[in-house]
């Protein structure tokens, strides 16, 4: 590993006039977990989605240990859950996992694990069309962490999930983690990001407000970085 | 410095226009199977080599701003590819005038016309997708795509309507180009009025290049004023 | 090959798709042949005018049917974004574009199987005397608008209007392509060999092919990460 495991430079992102993002730099080390916070429209997923190399920024760049994020190598260990489930509801549970698996080089084996510790084995062969909603979100779970990725970009990944998702999520994540991979989640469940996270940053129209360690405070106290850092407003 | 450039190329190119008007109605001889009307001719063959500089300009301005990602090639692109539609749609225009008067027809299925028809088609398609795209860096990028996928077509096109028009003896309308047949006079006179409209061309590319990065000065100084809240 | 081989995962994926749910082959299948009958009530032709313009007839069938079906083609990963899962997968977008219009160039020789037969029925044509050289002319024009179609269909995708601009900017485009399509098949109908003067519609042919696949497999990356 070259350097640290994500690291952003002089990042700035244009949707037309709009600036999304304004010079948005850090670094982040192996292993760290990353809670990034801010309101609705703040940039979090912008900046998420540069990450994952689904965007591109407008000026300064983005490496993902030290490489360039486009590279096949780089994207075969991240891991993406985005807003939307991400998953083919034509297809069963086992078809989409087995073609985007596909596409990461994941063995059979490790697909039926997956199903397994996800709770969905027995309806594995159904269209997930049919599957309820904590169904899917599990599934989706399932994708994204399915290849083992060093690095997780999970974008407000606790929204609208019930309890028992956000238990298996949390579970993986801590096991993730444990494992020393790099996770960076954005949320507005600021309660389950403080447990999780080692370090906090503060988004705040497009600007990097705050970036530093998860002190027992921001556990304790969850609305104290936004009072704290944020504007009013 | 840019708007005296303009005035200076606009001082030159009128009197040259009016000059080179004056003596294709007056001054140049008669054509000698067609009479006086093919002197529209000098309106429809010079456009057709401005509107080709127009879209080859535009075809290296895009690659060039693929690989560079400056906006300002994007500029050059859209405003070469704009000035090319105008003078192409003169050069059909006056073709199918040309063809009204000397055949009858307004419109015949021979190669050049078909030819001019399809890439003016090619080219707007390219202006209607930049309407369709809100986001400037996203518009550049596809249109610039686009502009590439569009010039390697109609330059594939040129020879297959040549091969289906050689297939298929039609009405034989080829617009005869500067070729040994042409009188002196003639030839010289289609020269200077290439070179009167290709000055005419990069007056509109300048006007319009201007116009374009005035608008990018409008969206910058937006920005600026989004950013300070 | 790498990308070969993550191109082949997206096109059998987009086939099982399509084979599960029928949305476009239906609906392609249904226009195609309601076209073949407009045409016979529009021209109402005799056979010595089929052997004229009956290349040309079959080739406009087509083109409407492919711009149906690559319309589809990135359209079906918008519902619940699955194009942002393809893109930041380790496969190139290279290969998703090369995926994509194999499963495109599949479905479309798919329905121009059913469309022949329909043709020769309804039109009376005997179309199977040059059989190998038609199968021939049908692959490489249909590659052409699946291609073409298959690139377009990802530069349009986040458009308003995509339903209408696709087949706007893709049909201009490959009238180079279709116009040899349609010589060469014309001929092909008639069941002669195709004559020497001819070979250049097929040089043509293959010449836009090349071409094109190659500036699409190039940009396709640029196309696809905004």
């Amino acid at each position: 590993m070259s350097g640290p495991a994500v690291a952003a430079a002089g990042v700035w992102k244009y949707f037309g006039d709009y600036p999304a993002l304004r010079d948005v730099r850090f670094e982040l080390g192996e292993g760290e977990c990353l809670a990034l916070l801010g309101r609705n429209g703040a940039g979090k997923t912008t900046l998420l989605r540069i990450l994952a190399g689904l965007s591109g920024a407008s000026k300064g760049g983005v490496a993902i240990d030290g490489g360039d994020v486009r590279a096949s190598a780089t994207r075969a260990r991240v891991g993406w859950l985005g807003h939307s489930i991400g998953l083919y509801d034509e297809l069963s549970a086992r078809e989409n996992l087995r073609t985007f698996g596909a596409l990461y080089g994941v063995k059979a084996a490790t697909i039926s694990e997956w199903l397994e510790r996800v709770n969905l084995s027995h309806v594995a062969d159904a269209p997930v069309r049919e599957y309820s909603r904590g169904m899917r979100q599990r599934l989706a779970v399932a994708r994204a962490f399915l290849h083992g990725p060093r690095l997780l970009l999970l974008d407000e990944p606790f929204t609208s999930l019930d309890d028992k998702a956000i238990a298996l999520l949390q579970g993986l994540l801590a096991a993730a983690r444990a494992d020393g991979a790099t996770i960076i989640l954005s949320t507005h469940q600021i309660r389950e990001a403080m447990e999780l996270a080692s370090l906090v940053a503060l988004l705040d129209r497009g600007k990097l407000v705050h970036y530093g360690e998860r002190t027992t405070e921001m556990l304790n106290d969850p609305g104290y970085l936004y009072r704290t850092y944020g504007s009013a407003a | 410095m840019r708007t005296k450039i303009i005035l200076a190329l606009g001082a030159i190119t009128l009197p040259f226009l009016l000059r080179n008007l004056h003596m294709i109605i007056f001054l140049v001889p008669d054509d000698l199977e067609q009479g006086p009307v093919y002197r529209i001719f000098y309106y429809h063959l010079p456009p057709y080599f401005v509107a080709a500089m127009g879209y080859f300009t535009a075809m290296v301005a895009s690659i060039l701003y693929l690989v560079k990602k400056d906006q300002k090639y994007d500029a050059i692109a859209v405003s070469a590819t704009e000035i090319g539609l105008a003078f192409a749609a003169v050069n059909l225009i006056t073709g199918m005038i040309w063809g009204r008067i000397s055949w009858g027809i307004w419109w015949a299925w021979d190669a050049r016309l078909t030819w001019a028809l399809i890439g003016w088609l090619v080219y707007f398609g390219y202006l209607v997708l930049r309407r369709a795209i809100d986001d400037p860096t996203e518009r550049a990028k596809i249109s610039a795509v686009l502009s590439i996928f569009a010039s390697a077509s109609v330059a594939i096109t040129y020879k297959a309507i040549e091969w289906w028009r050689t297939q298929h003896p039609g009405p034989v309308l080829s617009i005869r180009t500067g070729g040994g047949t042409l009188d002196p006079a003639m030839e010289n006179m289609l020269y200077e009025n290439t070179l009167a409209l290709l000055l005419l061309g990069a007056i509109f590319l300048l006007v319009r290049l201007r116009q374009e990065e005035v608008q990018r000065e409008i969206d910058g100084l937006r920005r600026f004023v989004h950013a300070g809240n | 090959m790498t990308m070969l081989r993550h191109a082949a995962v997206i096109a059998t994926k987009d086939l099982r798709s399509e084979l599960r749910t029928k949305e476009s082959i239906n609906s392609t299948l249904s226009f195609s042949v309601v076209i073949l009958l407009l045409f016979a009530f529009a021209f109402d032709p005799s056979p010595d005018m089929i052997a004229e313009f009956g290349g040309g007839l079959l080739w406009i069938v087509f083109v409407f049917a492919g711009a149906l079906i690559v319309n589809r083609s990135f359209a079906r990963e918008l519902p619940n974004d699955c194009i942002d899962v393809l893109v930041s997968s380790p496969a190139s977008g290279a290969s998703l574009f090369l995926g994509k219009a194999l499963a495109s160039f599949v479905l479309l020789a798919g329905v121009e199987c059913i469309c022949l037969p329909a043709f020769g029925i309804l039109y009376n044509v005997t179309w199977w005397r040059s059989l190998g050289g038609l199968i021939g002319v049908l692959a490489l024009g249909t590659w052409s608008m699946a291609c073409v179609g298959t690139f377009f269909s990802a530069l349009t995708v986040n458009l308003r209007l995509r339903e209408l601009m696709l087949p706007m900017l893709m049909y201009p485009i490959l009238i180079p392509s279709l116009l040899s399509a349609m010589m060469l098949t014309n001929t092909l109908l008639t069941g002669q060999p195709i004559p020497s003067d001819f070979t250049v519609w097929l040089r043509l042919l293959i010449g836009f092919n090349i071409i094109f696949t190659t500036l699409s497999v190039y940009l396709a990356e640029t196309v696809l990460v905004r």
